[in-house]
């Protein structure tokens, strides 16, 4: 008997055990005579259900999960059909069930480094039609489909491109942002190590668009798995003939400095320097790496591209809401009971999204606040949930979407402390170009400090200097940072009460 | 080159001389250096300067502002903790306090049988099944103290 099962190999379902899964299921199968083929994927998504393990029968997966070391001698006794831990055809849980997957839509089904799989599952498509347009083609194609970056900026997508086109050099790059350092964020982690293909082929599409031949990705330290299935996948990818003819793709891994997912330190950091800032002009489209022509995309604005060749703009675009076209996947963290990665036109609300989608907290207590795009992002209270998931429509609620991550707290949450935080990490991360950044972070612990203590002085003091690092902080780690700041003041002005106070 | 040089500087030049030829070349020669020598000793600079034509001073800015380098020797095993949001909405606060309690260090400190070094950072990328850590390469989710504790002082093959 020969028996095939799915198993990521996810690092969030190796942290929650999916390696102990996979030797006890080929240990079970060994004892009782089965050929088990197990193809280890990358993950769905559905966080809270993982390892979750996966069976085609007719046609369907089925799956199982969260599962257990103890659960396998019972899976096989059941051969794989009633078991407590059934979840019946994956595809229908609502979580996944009320998806739009178009970046993502390979991800936790194939093996991530089987290329022929990739293709199966509609991968090259896109690449395949780029070959046959002119690079002005290919970048109008993305014009049109309204992509913006999704690292977090929004800036669209095509007219960066254009702009490396026009760009005069006899050496050109794409560099793709992989230092994902957002707290709640997991996407392009997710899809280097469920999809690196996926990334490959965009980028290879935006070389073919500006005319560049060298490509490299720059991925945080943080992320050993997700290095390791990428640099293999590139491997594959040269033994495939996709890489090294006319563009080749080089791997760089960080050393654990935020801020060097800002695009210019993060050029910085390629060249061999310290990640520092670099006043812009000069953009990176003109003079970047080394100095020359370079597009600076996030991973997952690279890995949208494959799908909008292969199904064209149009479609693309006819997702989404406003001027935030096409997909996002959100990602849902902290305290929520269904975590994990939502990928979704833009425009369902934080409230749809938290309270029917992933069912309120972990703790089971009440939900106390979001916040949406990072330790550089905004804190919203309940009260805000009716806004919507879009560039503009998180710009107008105080806020920005960010990378869109979305880290969930209960009501247990002190935002007089994540306030605090929030200068304290500035203070950690901060380069030390600029001076609101660098002097403003440590003056904005002290001045918090001052506000929990009781000091009445104090609260005109943060406005200032939250005004004086927005406006005068030469990047977005600076400039941002009176985000969660201000926004935890504004809508938790209790949690900032003189601490004696509270507890009197 | 006359002078004689220690194991340890003659690695680093083997290293930087096979990187010579990249563009920015530094990050990934001082990530070797490290993964081959544990650390990157002092004696390291001046070869690795030599060999990419950079001065003393560059080599040794690059290495302290980057929070992955260290120029001391650290434990056996590395133990990340995530101190970041996601986490923290998990409780990564107090498994902070309690492990760096139970190891008797604090942030970036190594224990005194040398078995472990706490390192924090801010995000693992695990932040749908926080609190996170990790231990070597291996991710750990949902993590407590007490388990933290035991990979980390597993005795490595």
């Amino acid at each position: 008997m020969s028996l095939t099962l799915y198993l990521p190999k996810d690092s969030a379902a190796l942290a929650l055990g999916a390696d102990e899964v996979a030797a006890a299921l080929t240990r079970e199968a060994s004892a009782r005579g089965v050929a088990l083929r197990l193809i280890r994927t990358g993950s769905r998504g559905m966080v809270w259900l993982e390892p979750l393990l996966e069976i085609e029968r007719d046609g369907v997966r089925h799956g199982f999960g969260p599962l257990e070391v103890s659960d396998v001698t019972n899976l096989f006794e059941n051969r794989f059909r009633h078991h407590p831990k059934a979840l019946g055809p994956v595809e229908a849980i609502p979580f996944l069930a009320r998806q739009t997957r178009l970046t993502f839509a390979r991800c936790g089904v194939i093996d991530p480094l089987d290329l022929d799989a990739y293709r199966a599952h509609g991968g090259l498509r896109g690449l395949e039609r780029a070959r046959d347009m002119a690079p002005a083609e290919i970048v109008a194609e993305v014009t049109a489909s309204g992509l913006r970056g999704r690292g977090g900026a929004g800036f669209p997508t095509g007219i960066k491109w254009k702009t490396v086109l026009e760009a005069e050099g006899p050496q050109k790059h794409i560099v793709c942002n992989a230092d994902e350092g957002d707290s709640g964020t997991f996407a392009d982690r997710m899809l280097m190590e469920g999809d690196p293909f996926c990334l490959i082929e965009g980028m290879a599409i935006a070389g073919l668009a500006v005319g560049a031949s060298r490509g490299h990705v720059y991925c945080r330290s943080e992320y050993p798995h997700a290095i390791r299935t990428f640099g293999a996948a590139l491997d594959v990818s040269r033994g495939a003939g996709l890489l090294g003819r006319g563009f080749d793709i080089e791997l760089r891994v960080g050393a654990g400095s935020y801020v060097c997912g800002e695009e210019t330190a993060l050029l910085n950091s390629m060249e061999g320097k310290r990640g520092t800032v670099r006043a812009k002009p000069p953009l990176p489209a003109h003079k970047g790496f080394m100095g020359r022509p370079t597009v600076v995309n996030n991973v997952i604005s690279l890995a949208s591209v494959p799908v909008i060749l292969a199904e064209g703009a149009e479609v693309y675009k006819s997702f989404g809401l406003g001027r935030s076209l096409g997909t996002v996947p959100l990602q849902i963290a902290g305290n929520v009971k269904h975590g994990g990665l939502f990928e979704a036109a833009f425009g369902m609300t934080i409230r749809e999204l938290i309270e029917d989608v992933c069912g309120g907290t972990a703790s089971g207590r009440p939900v106390k606040a979001v916040q949406i795009g990072g330790p550089l992002g905004a804190y919203f209270p309940v009260s805000l949930f009716d806004t919507p998931l879009g560039y503009e429509e998180c710009d107008a609620a105080g806020g920005l979407i960010g990378h869109a991550g979305i880290v969930v707290f209960d009501d247990s949450a002190d935002m007089g402390r994540m306030a605090r935080f929030a200068m304290e990490f500035c203070a950690v991360e901060s380069c030390g170009t600029c001076t609101p950044c660098r002097i403003g972070a440590v003056r904005g612990m002290e001045t918090i400090d001052r506000i929990l203590a009781g000091d009445p002085a104090a609260p005109a003091i943060l406005a200032d200097l939250c005004e004086t690092m927005r406006d005068g902080s030469l990047c977005a780690l600076g400039g941002f940072t009176p985000y969660p700041v201000e926004s935890a003041l504004r809508h938790f002005p209790e949690d900032f009460m003189a601490r004696q106070e509270a507890a009197e | 080159m006359t002078r004689e040089e220690t194991p340890n500087a003659l690695r680093a030049r083997e290293i930087a001389a096979a990187h010579a030829g990249m563009d920015g070349p530094l990050l990934p020669v001082l990530h070797a250096v490290q993964h081959a020598l544990g650390h990157i000793p002092r004696e390291t600079l001046a070869p690795m300067a030599e060999e990419l034509d950079l001065s003393l001073a560059e080599i040794h800015g690059v290495i302290s502002f980057y929070p992955d380098f260290r120029t001391e020797p650290g434990g056996r095993r590395m133990l990340k903790l995530c101190r970041a949001e996601a986490c923290q909405a998990m409780g990564a606060e107090a498994l902070g306090d309690e492990l760096r309690a139970r190891l008797g260090v604090d942030w970036h400190g190594t224990t005194a049988d040398g078995a472990v070094t706490l390192e924090p950072v801010y995000c693992l990328g695990l932040c749908a099944c926080g609190p996170a850590a990790l231990v070597d390469e291996t991710p750990v989710a949902r993590a407590t103290p007490e388990r933290l504790e035991r990979l980390a002082r597993e005795v490595t093959g």
